[in-house]
């Protein structure tokens, strides 16, 4: 990733203009050739560095109002294989795996579970807990009471 | 209320927004593909729409955060007292993006990102130094999650 990369992640984490011709706009702004910024974007998109390009909802106001992070506590053997089926779960927006915090913390897999209301969430952990089986040696679900803050990455202009 | 186009469009294109000189006349080709009869503008008005209503943030590139520099998620078990001062204070930082308060014991949960691995760490001591509270660092090891973009089965 080089300096132009990165000026062209300032010019587009907040999104694309709704134009008819947005990559000519963003183009415009760096002083570049429309072509090469979407080379560039072809390039991080293969390379990973561009998860995807898309709409991004906004699940509460879509009616997604309940989330629960749930951390569960797997063994470290199985960790890569428990992981990768939960994080291809439908309800399941994000899966990492974490260093635990001992001992106040013995949770390494993470995952965010999405519904329409706590209820409809309490079934999707049940499934875990089928799927996790005799590996799981406890969770936790947090529910979030407040986003106090949230925005779109953020990255200062190169200097 | 959503309508089936609006239902259709973000269905459809959390991923896969081309990049093409026309993305929104290349999505009006391949909606009506789908059996329906829609101009470049009437896509550009939906997402518009969709925007204003705050039903999307954006429509754009979604970055993968450790490609380009660093971050981290971290806790703080914050007494109850204190919440709003806290909280008001990891929020000031700019590599802070999400803050969320949560029901647990570690009840203030945020996500640092920032051009280096350094510089979360930086920012994490000087929130500890400012609030005097201690961070529980957990910085990602592995991503499991293949990102398709969220289902919506409206």
């Amino acid at each position: 990733m080089d300096d132009l990369d990165r000026k062209i992640i300032t010019a587009t984490q907040s999104g694309l203009p709704l134009v008819k011709e947005p990559y000519n706009v963003i183009a415009k702004e760096l002083n570049i050739e429309p072509e090469l910024l979407k080379q560039r974007m072809q390039i991080m998109l293969e390379k990973k560095q561009i998860r995807r390009i898309g709409a991004v909802p906004n699940h509460y106001k879509l009616g997604y109002t309940a989330n629960a992070m749930s951390v569960w506590n797997v063994p470290d053997e199985m960790i890569k294989e428990l992981g990768q089926q939960l994080g291809a779960l439908s309800f399941v927006s994000h899966c990492y795996e974490r260093p635990r915090f001992l001992p106040e913390w013995p949770y390494n897999l993470f995952a965010m579970l999405h519904g329409k209301n706590k209820e409809e969430v309490a079934e999707k952990v049940q499934e875990v807990i089928t799927l996790l089986g005799e590996h799981c040696s406890g969770y936790e679900l947090l529910y979030s009471k407040q986003i106090l803050k949230k925005t779109g990455l953020r990255l200062k202009e190169p200097s | 209320m959503l309508t089936q186009l609006e239902k259709q469009l973000l269905n459809d294109y959390q991923q896969g927004i081309p990049v093409v000189s026309e993305p929104y006349s290349e999505i009006a080709r391949e909606i009506n593909r789908k059996g329906f009869s829609v101009t470049e503008q009437e896509i550009i008005d939906n997402f518009n729409s969709l925007k204003e209503r705050g039903l999307i943030s954006r429509i754009g590139p979604v970055f993968q955060p450790k490609s380009v520099g660093g971050s981290t998620l971290a806790a703080i078990a914050v007494p109850t007292e204190r919440m709003i001062e806290v909280a008001d204070i990891v929020s000031s930082f700019s590599q802070v993006n999400h803050n969320y308060e949560r029901e647990h014991q570690f009840n203030l949960w945020f996500v640092v990102t920032a051009s280096s691995q350094n510089e979360v760490e930086q920012v994490l001591a000087e929130i500890e130094q400012q609030t005097g509270l201690s961070v529980m660092n957990l910085p990602m090891e592995q991503d499991y999650h293949i990102d398709l973009g969220f289902p919506l089965w409206c």
